[in-house]
C-alpha cells in the first residue's frame, strides 16, 4: 500500500467515544448497540427465508431498529469519507479487485456471517455491548475472534508469505 | 405513567435517534481507522497496538460507565419507561467455534460487521463482496442450525 498513511483518531478519544455508545443507547432507545443481527433480518427478509425456523420473526417489529443502525453506520461512514477529511489511511488493497480477490472477499464474508450468527454477537454485540455488561460468554467469544484472526495471520504470512501492509 | 398500554410500542422518535446513533458510530470507526484493512492486518499480526487500544478503552469506558448506570438507575428502563434490553447470550459451543470463525473471517474480509457497512459508505465497493457474503453466511446459519451443536 503506496498511498499516505495519516494518524487515525487517537484511542484514548475513539475508545471511549464507543463505549459510550453502550450506556447511550440503553439509556435513550433501550437497545445494545449491535450490527451482526442485521445479516439475519435482511435474510429473513428475503423471498422463501419463512421456510426456516431462525426467519420466523416479524422484522419490521424486532429487527428495524438495527437496521436503521447500521445504515447509520453506512452514512457514518460516507460523512467522514466526503464531508469530514477522509480517514486518513487507505481502506482496501488493491489486490481485493482481482477475481481471486473478491472470491476470497465473499468466502471470508461467509465466515463473518455464519460465525457471528453461530456466536450470537460481534465485535459491537459481545466485545463492546457484552462486556460492558459483564458477561463472560462474550469474554469468551472475544478472546475467540482475536484467536482465529491471529491464527489465520500466522498461516497467511508464514505459509502463504503474506505480507503486512 | 408506566401502565401496559402507554409502553407496548416504540415511541416514533427512537427511529431517527437509531439511525443518528449509527451515524456516530461509523463515523467513529471510520475517523479511528479500524475499518482499515492497514489497521487489521497489524493487529493481527501484533505489529501495533492502536486496535487493541481502541477496543480496550471502549470496553474499560463501557464496563464503567454501565456499572454506574446500573447504580444510579434501580429502574432498568430507558427515558421512555420501556426495559433496557440486556440481551443474554449463554454459554453454547457456538460462542467459541461461532467466534473463532468471525475471526478468521475478519482477517480475510479486514472487517468485522460495523465496518462492512462504514466501508459501503466509504465508497468501498468491495464491501459489498463482503456483505453479500455475510448475508450466505447467516442464511447458511440460518440452515444449518438444527443440526448444529447448541
Amino acid at each position: 500500500v503506496d498511498t499516505a498513511i495519516t494518524d487515525p483518531l487517537p484511542w484514548y478519544i475513539a475508545g471511549p467515544l464507543l463505549g459510550l455508545f453502550v450506556p447511550a443507547m440503553l439509556l435513550l432507545t433501550g437497545k445494545e448497540p449491535g450490527v451482526s443481527g442485521s445479516f439475519r433480518h435482511v435474510c429473513a427478509l428475503l423471498p422463501r427465508a419463512k421456510a426456516l425456523d431462525y426467519f420466523k420473526y416479524d422484522v419490521w417489529k424486532d429487527g428495524l431498529w438495527q437496521i436503521l443502525f447500521v445504515v447509520g453506520i453506512l452514512l457514518g461512514g460516507t460523512l467522514v469519507q466526503f464531508g469530514l477529511g477522509g480517514s486518513g489511511v487507505p481502506l482496501f488493497l488493491p489486490e481485493n479487485l482481482t477475481a481471486a480477490g473478491l472470491a476470497l472477499l465473499f468466502v471470508g464474508g461467509v465466515l463473518v456471517g455464519f460465525g457471528t450468527r453461530y456466536a450470537d454477537g460481534c465485535t459491537s454485540g459481545h466485545t463492546i455491548s457484552g462486556i460492558s455488561n459483564l458477561s463472560v460468554p462474550s469474554m469468551v467469544a472475544s478472546a475467540c475472534f482475536i484467536i482465529g484472526g491471529s491464527a489465520a495471520s500466522l498461516v497467511h504470512r508464514f505459509v502463504f508469505g503474506g505480507l503486512v501492509p | 405513567m408506566s401502565d401496559a398500554k402507554t409502553v407496548s410500542s416504540t415511541p416514533w422518535w427512537k427511529y431517527p435517534l437509531w439511525l443518528l446513533l449509527g451515524l456516530g458510530f461509523g463515523a467513529v470507526l471510520t475517523k479511528a481507522q479500524v475499518i482499515s484493512v492497514v489497521r487489521v492486518r497489524r493487529m493481527f499480526a501484533f505489529q501495533e497496538p492502536h486496535m487493541f487500544l481502541v477496543i480496550g478503552a471502549a470496553v474499560v469506558t463501557g464496563v464503567i460507565a454501565m456499572l454506574i448506570v446500573r447504580a444510579l438507575r434501580k429502574t432498568k428502563t430507558d427515558v421512555s419507561g420501556h426495559p433496557m434490553e440486556f440481551k443474554s447470550r449463554p454459554f453454547q459451543p457456538g460462542i467459541w467455534i461461532g467466534g473463532l470463525i468471525f475471526g478468521v473471517g475478519w482477517y480475510l474480509t479486514a472487517a468485522c460487521p460495523g465496518p462492512i457497512y462504514a466501508l459501503i459508505g466509504a465508497g468501498i465497493w468491495d464491501a459489498v463482496v463482503i456483505l453479500a457474503g455475510a448475508l450466505a453466511g447467516a442464511w447458511l446459519f440460518g440452515w444449518l442450525k438444527p443440526k448444529l451443536p447448541r
